[in-house]
């Protein structure tokens, strides 16, 4: 990946970020930390790795995503407007009543959507089942999903894991969002879910563990991933949570609280000298 | 007429209606009881074993749907609906996913087993979901309709089973109606016995029990819980004034509850509801357990008696 290229993407991501922000503050509820720490790795999988457009919506050899965790959906939004699928606009009304921007993704509602998500533990289990979909029907798309580790507490994820590996799903790929935090606090502490790589190793997956903010290494685990055959992949990646916005940072009282409107405009700020310095670094180029 | 279980006639529908290649069969690890493994031997690269996690197994379902599959997904009543609720509930039925759940070893006559394997609910909670019909067939004929309308329906369907061998109701030529109440027997309009699944029979021999004592029942198997047939339930509810309901299953929030709902709302009308009161079931042999809670047929027609004589 050149340096021109990790440049446009850390651009894409910084607006994505900001709209995580726009679109909780205005929906006065909803998931920013989580949000936050994925958006590189949605990034990379919006704008560099899935072959999805909102002209070809239906596709049958489009490349699926399931957001597992499906409360993070303000940076799954971020990224469909940002591809086209529904205007940019549209994301101020989140969570709104007459709004199709339900709290959690839904496949009924929201274009681009092929899962609707929001209970732990089930988003995986569904790109199991798309994943054997395609493998059926003999198309060669891949199947992409990010759990949280949090979320890793749910058997159901285990159970999922179990089901691939037995299945031999090379065409999925999963994304564990390692934040090392929960709602109620640190993961370690509140339900201990470590070490997720190991345990993805002993149910039969391929894994590999980066830097969930390298684009680098997003880019050459996903590369990895194509590459092995009979297993899925585990990309298990550590993260921020809050990544971008310092306040919030590796805090998990920002898991599930939006920011008050001084709180969105120093976090947007930061985000616009961010985005500053990327493009400073653009010209230099 | 003879005999078989409705899940036998799940079996081989499924594998009449399976040369549809659309049609993917999920298992969890129960497919010769299910008998999803007779589909298994017609198509054995449509049918997937998903091991003993039901959750799993549903949510997979609803992937699979989304990809264009009609997919079928079974296990034992008490597994597949209340292990699984969540997941039917966010993954299957919020979307819309078209998904059928064929549960097999419904109700007490599960027999030796025993309760913890005797569902008596799940016309109950899958019938509260949104998106859901609910299909309760009594006899082979009845089975394989069902299992040919849930292909016809672009949607979740829950299609509840059994395990024991039971008396064929109908010949291969009786005409099922989707939705529709069949009325399987109709002495006259002293009363009406509503009945669904394994209760249709035991219901017929109730009305005969009520016939010698000089009492001209209607038997009317509603096996489509969901949508239930409220014109025909409302309609004969005029002409008998007092309604039963008949169901292998709590009396609470199954067939009961939803004849009573139409009729609180439409026509009310007094009902007698007779299933399992409010208690779960045990260990024996079905037919010693039908008459422990009162639902063989001789049962049916004390309580009936006993409630007209009251009235």
């Amino acid at each position: 990946m050149t340096e021109k290229e990790i440049l446009r993407l850390k651009k894409i991501a910084t607006h994505i970020r900001k709209n995580i922000i726009v679109s909780t503050s205005c929906a006065k509820s909803g998931h920013p930390g989580g949000s936050l720490s994925i958006a590189d790795i949605v990034t990379v999988l919006y704008f560099k790795e899935m072959n999805v457009s909102p002209r070809k919506r239906n596709n049958p050899d489009r490349d699926r995503f399931v957001l597992s965790k499906g409360h993070c959906a303000p940076a799954l939004y971020g990224a469909l407007a940002e591809k086209g699928f529904f205007p940019e606009e549209d994301l101020k009304t989140l969570r709104k009543v007459d709004s199709y921007l339900e709290g959690h993704p839904s496949a009924k509602t929201v274009p681009g959507v092929d899962i609707s998500t929001g209970s732990l533990g089930q988003g995986v289990s569904n790109a199991v089942g798309i994943a054997i979909g395609g493998k059926l029907d003999g198309r060669d798309y891949r199947v992409y999903t990010i759990l949280g580790d949090g979320e890793c507490e749910e058997g159901e994820v285990w159970e999922a894991a179990m089901c691939a590996a037995h299945y031999k799903l090379d065409n999925l790929c999963a994304f564990i969002d390692v934040n090392g935090l929960q709602i109620d606090g640190a993961t370690s502490e509140v339900m201990n879910p470590n070490p997720i790589g190991d345990k993805f190793k002993a149910f039969g997956w391929n894994v590999v563990e980066i830097d969930g903010h390298d684009y680098r290494a997003i880019e050459s685990a996903l590369r990895k991933a194509k590459k092995v055959k009979g297993k899925p992949t585990a990309i298990v990646a550590k993260t921020v949570k809050g990544k971008g916005v310092s306040f919030m940072e590796n805090k998990a009282s920002w898991h599930g609280v939006a920011p008050d409107a001084e709180q969105t405009k120093a976090a947007l700020e930061e985000l616009d000298r961010f985005e500053a310095e990327l493009d400073s670094a653009g010209r230099e180029a | 007429m003879g005999k078989s279980a409705t899940r036998d006639a799940y079996g081989k529908a499924l594998a009449e209606f399976g040369s549809d290649e659309r049609i993917v069969v999920l298992d969890a690890d129960l497919s010769k009881s299910t008998k999803t493994a007779v589909f298994k031997d017609a198509y054995p690269d449509r049918h997937f074993n998903m091991g003993i996690a039901e959750g799993n197994m549903m949510a997979v379902a609803a992937g699979l749907a989304s990809t264009g599959k009609t997919v079928f997904a079974s296990s034992f009543a008490v597994f597949a609906t209340s292990r699984a609720y969540e997941q039917i509930r966010n993954s299957i039925c919020y979307p819309n996913a078209n998904v059928k759940i064929c549960a097999t070893h419904s109700g007490i006559t599960v027999g030796e087993d025993g309760a913890s394997h005797q569902s008596i609910e799940d016309i109950s909670i899958m019938r509260t979901l949104p998106n859901m019909t609910v299909l309760c067939p009594s006899d082979a004929a009845e089975t394989r309709f069902c299992v040919k309308t849930a292909l016809e329906i672009n949607g979740p369907v829950y299609i509840r089973l059994g395990r024991i061998s039971v008396e064929d109701v109908y010949d291969e030529n009786q005409k099922f109606k989707a939705g529709k109440g069949v009325v399987a027997k109709d002495y006259g309009s002293d009363v009406a016995i509503f009945a669904t699944g394994y209760m249709v029979q035991q219901s017929l021999k109730a009305a005969e029990k009520l016939l010698e004592s000089g009492i001209k029942a209607k038997v009317i198997d509603i096996f489509s819980i969901k949508p239930i047939d409220r014109e025909l339930i409302v309609k004969t509810a005029a002409k008998t004034g007092f309604v039963v309901t008949c169901e292998e299953h709590s009396i609470i929030g199954g067939l009961g509850s939803a004849v009573c709902e139409v009729l609180s709302e439409k026509r009310p009308t007094k009902v007698l509801r007779i299933g399992m009161e409010d208690t779960f079931g045990k260990s024996g042999t079905p037919d010693a357990l039908l008459k422990l809670f009162g639902l063989d047929g001789e049962s049916i027609a004390e309580k009936i008696q006993k409630a007209m004589q009251k009235s």
